[in-house]
């Protein structure tokens, strides 16, 4: 049980109570996707909701996906792929990643799809539109595309 | 022991091309990667420490004037508040590259709107946040502010060293058979590093650790000491993982000496990141600028003059312009040359030194004239500016270290499909997508600066690099690892690279893409006295040592390396200089842009639908990260020609759309599939890696490429950056 100020982010409460460091600040206004986590694995930014509005939810963090030696396949196709250079926006970008092919598997359309009924097939559009809502000034946007495409085993 | 390289003269020796262990050049990943990625490494805000208390900076809602009082009545007595600090020590602003000591001080004397003015620690952030919002801070305003560069009351000042006046340009302008005459405007923009600017303060008695996201840390450290008034050997900072730099933390910067300031008040470390709002008033912009470009050709397309004046501002007292005609001054011939550099003293957000200071938006406005000639004379682009390659440097008549520019053109030509590009603009469609195709040089002058680096051969034959130079997202610890592992013939598990720390032997930091040259050539030379200590050992000569996979290869045998430490670890300090081939050669860094865009008919969006980019840089150092870094240097060139543009409101200065949502950064669906190529060279009057800084040449010159290609699909010019829906709705037909 956490007894934390009832201002606090969910992106605080971890970066400065339980001392989960991984889910990074990048504006804390919901603009850049740094912050990205699961919730019950949703993707959401975290500093846009107080952590007292998710007492029992299942909160799922970068830390939570794999470790140093032993990472998830998105990790390991960052890693591969050089998706990142600082590697401030990467938590969120891999997290954001994660639930985003989720999203996929389970049909939801997105702005590019050009038909809202069929499944979606993981093309660069379709996977630059979804990721376009986590930003990335080192600019590892097309190495970022190709690590998901190969565990979403896309063609282009 | 310690040994000293001075760039004196060309070092032909090529020595990693004679190392048998294959690593520099190779596409490694980064070895610090598995962290990154799952959120262990640890950026400056992360550290914890026992009993750390939260710093909140205090913004100036005035632009000029003095704080009379902190307003802090209420403040004071609210639970967990610590304290409210506020005194002379305070940064105006961050200190500028390399400066080596404190910038302008004192929270009293306000200069521009969003000057960082007092800081708020409490027990907790939200706390410290509250407070921070809740002082009423007054002021005696100053009616004097000046807020808009091109105003008549600006102070003006034009430095002699920064002027050029060559030949008869005017005469070369009346006489000539073509002419431009074009003015270019490009808005202030922001690094907008994704970690906002953040410091952790602990002392111990009279020495104090930061724990900051900074680019430079040897110069850092004397900064945050002089800014202090301590001795910069009692300051120690540390920086292993910075979340991007771009320029924006190459100075030390308000938070870190507010939070150092607080913290030896209250006894216990501080915390203080800046917010997404502060980073974007209170660190540093690139500064407007309006640009006049005049070129003078002959019938052929020869230039015979070439004219580049513009005007730059910052507040008072900063010594740094944007040198907006660096790269007019060495990239095109013309006898007849003028640049007049003009600075206006201006109350906004300081102006420093963003990703490629000078070529990045100098040279929007140069590519962009360069077209227009090409256009007006029917001549490619791409012939155009190869006949306009001169021999040698045009105003310092000294010869080009290499100069691979016409290649990188031709190559990328051939790679993109120039060929296919129509010749008369405004004629290709696809559907409601008019489409263009635009080139553009890139060229960015190549610098080197004092680097140390230790390297240790441990007694398990392994090898341990050490430098305070930093990794802000560069590569560092990739290509340190390789010069090394290639060096000393370990695979690259077996070197271990340990950065941003001041403990260790003084980098050059991380700007004006001189980190991996320059450290990497103290690590060259570390290596190269460690191979003699490790020959005489053996009763060996240096020259003919052959290390690989961890074993000395003899004739007929192979000795572990680990066996020939049993008398003890090896160590030794490479120290390298710039020196005379810094003035006895016109050194930088070519390559060339490709673009295709659409712009749509109906609503004047521009996408860019294909970019390529072809470079040559000496010896690239790890073909990975360096294409990564061109990725990320044309994608800067998409923003710049596209979307970002600081607003500043012409009645106080302030920056109107000071975060991310107003501040439009490239997103990854503006970005296509770039593509990268480079060029096999090698610059032996670089330095001993044969290599040029890599990290700033991908955005000098690439958004030109983007407009020259919107030009060439719409017929129409825009010269007023970015090129937005509203602009290209305007000129359309």
């Amino acid at each position: 049980m956490l007894d934390i100020d009832p201002r606090t982010s969910i992106l605080d409460a971890l970066r400065n109570h339980i001392g989960l460091t991984g889910t990074k600040k990048g504006c804390d206004h919901g603009q850049c996707g740094a912050c990205t986590v699961l919730v019950n694995g949703r993707r959401i930014n975290s500093c846009l909701t107080l952590a007292v509005m998710h007492d029992e939810d299942a909160i799922t963090t970068i830390e939570g996906l794999g470790e140093p030696d032993h990472l998830s396949p998105l990790q390991a196709a960052f890693v591969r792929h050089d998706g990142f250079q600082c590697g401030y926006c990467t938590s969120g970008q891999i997290c954001s990643a994660t639930a985003m092919l989720d999203e996929l598997q389970q049909g939801w359309p997105s702005h590019v799809s050009a038909d809202l009924e069929a499944a979606p097939d993981p093309t660069d559009a379709e996977i630059s539109e979804r990721m376009s809502g986590n930003l990335c000034r080192c600019a590892a946007y097309p190495n970022i595309v190709d690590a998901i495409r190969e565990v979403a085993g896309g063609g282009k | 022991m310690s040994s000293e390289f001075v760039m004196d003269a060309p070092d032909p020796r090529n020595l990693l091309d004679h190392m048998a262990q294959d690593l520099t050049g190779a596409p490694l990943d980064r070895p610090e990667g598995p962290l990154k990625v799952s959120g262990r490494a640890t950026y400056a805000h992360e550290y914890r420490l026992g009993n750390c208390a939260y710093g909140v900076l205090v913004r100036a809602t005035i632009a000029k004037g003095t704080l009379t009082a902190l307003g802090d009545e209420a403040v004071r007595g609210l639970p967990g508040i610590l304290g409210v600090f506020s005194d002379d020590r305070f940064l105006r602003n961050p200190a500028q590259g390399t400066a080596d000591k404190a910038p302008v001080q004192g929270a009293q004397t306000i200069a521009y709107l969003g000057q960082p003015v007092a800081l708020v620690v409490a027990d907790s952030f939200e706390q410290a946040r509250h407070a921070a919002q809740s002082l009423a801070l007054r002021y005696a305003p100053d009616a004097d502010g000046v807020f808009d560069p091109e105003s008549d009351a600006a102070n003006i000042e034009r430095p002699d060293a920064k002027q050029r006046d060559q030949g008869d340009f005017d005469r070369a302008f009346a006489d000539a058979h073509a002419t431009v005459d074009s003015t270019y405007t490009t808005p202030a923009q922001n690094s907008a590093a994704m970690e906002p600017h953040a410091s952790v303060a602990a002392w111990d008695g009279d020495r104090l650790t930061l724990w900051g996201g900074y680019q430079m840390l040897k110069y850092n450290r004397n900064e945050l000491a002089d800014s202090l008034g301590i001795d910069a050997e009692n300051v120690r900072i540390l920086a292993p993982y910075v979340g991007g730099g771009f320029g924006s933390k190459l100075g030390i910067s308000p938070e870190a000496v507010a939070a150092a300031i607080a913290a030896r008040e209250i006894g216990r470390p501080v915390k203080v990141a800046m917010s997404r709002q502060q980073v974007f008033e209170a660190t540093m912009r690139r500064s407007e600028t309006r640009q006049r470009v005049r070129l003078a050709a002959d019938a052929q397309g020869r230039l015979t003059g070439i004219a580049h004046e513009y005007r730059v501002s910052n507040l008072p007292d900063e010594s740094f312009s944007e040198p907006v005609g660096q790269a007019t001054h060495f990239l095109y011939g013309g006898e007849n040359r003028r640049i007049v550099h003009e600075i206006a003293r201006v109350n906004r957000t300081c102006a420093g030194s963003m990703r490629a200071p000078g070529e990045a938006v100098g040279m929007l406005a140069l590519e962009n004239a360069m077209d227009e000639l090409a256009e007006q004379l029917g001549i490619d682009p791409i012939e155009l500016r190869k006949r306009n390659l001169p021999e040698r440097h045009p105003e310092q008549d000294i010869p080009y270290s290499s100069r691979m520019l016409a290649q990188c053109l031709d190559e990328g030509a051939r790679r993109f499909g120039w060929d296919k590009r129509s010749t008369k603009p405004g004629t290709t469609r696809d559907g409601e997508w008019l489409i263009g195709m635009g080139v553009s040089s890139a060229a960015r002058k190549n610098i080197t600066s004092q680097a140390e680096a230790r390297v240790t051969l441990t007694t398990d034959g392994d090898a341990v690099v050490e430098t305070d130079m930093t990794d802000i997202g560069t590569g560092t610890y990739a290509v340190l690892g390789q010069i090394a592992g290639d060096m000393l013939g370990l695979p690259r598990d077996r070197v271990r690279v340990m950065l941003g720390d001041t403990d260790l032997p003084p980098g050059p930091g991380s700007g004006g893409s001189w980190g991996a040259s320059s450290s990497g050539s103290a690590v060259l030379e570390a290596c190269a006295v460690l191979r003699r200590q490790l020959a005489d050992r053996l009763g060996l000569v240096a020259d003919g040592l052959v290390l690989r996979d961890g074993d000395i290869i003899l004739d007929n045998r192979r000795i572990p390396l680990r066996d020939a430490m049993g008398a003890g670890p090896l160590e030794a300090v490479g120290i390298f200089k710039p020196g005379k081939t810094s003035q006895d050669y016109a050194q930088a860094a070519y390559g060339a842009f490709f673009a295709e865009v659409g712009v749509s008919s109906i609503t004047g969006e521009v996408r860019v639908r294909r970019m390529l980019g072809t470079f040559a840089a000496g010896r690239i150092l790890n073909a990975k990260t360096a294409r990564s870094q061109c990725i990320g240097g044309m994608t800067f060139g998409i923003g710049a020609a596209l979307t970002e543009e600081l607003v500043h409101d012409l009645r106080d200065g302030h920056i109107v759309n000071h975060d991310l949502a107003e501040y439009h950064l490239p997103v990854n669906l503006d970005v296509p599939q770039i593509e990268v190529h480079f060029l096999e060279e090698r610059d032996d009057q670089a330095c001993p890696l044969q290599s040029k800084g890599i990290g700033e040449l991908g955005i000098s010159g690439a958004g030109a490429a983007i407009t020259n290609a919107i030009a060439h699909a719409t017929g129409a010019r825009i010269r007023t950056y970015p090129a937005t829906l509203d602009k290209l709705l305007a000129v359309m037909e």
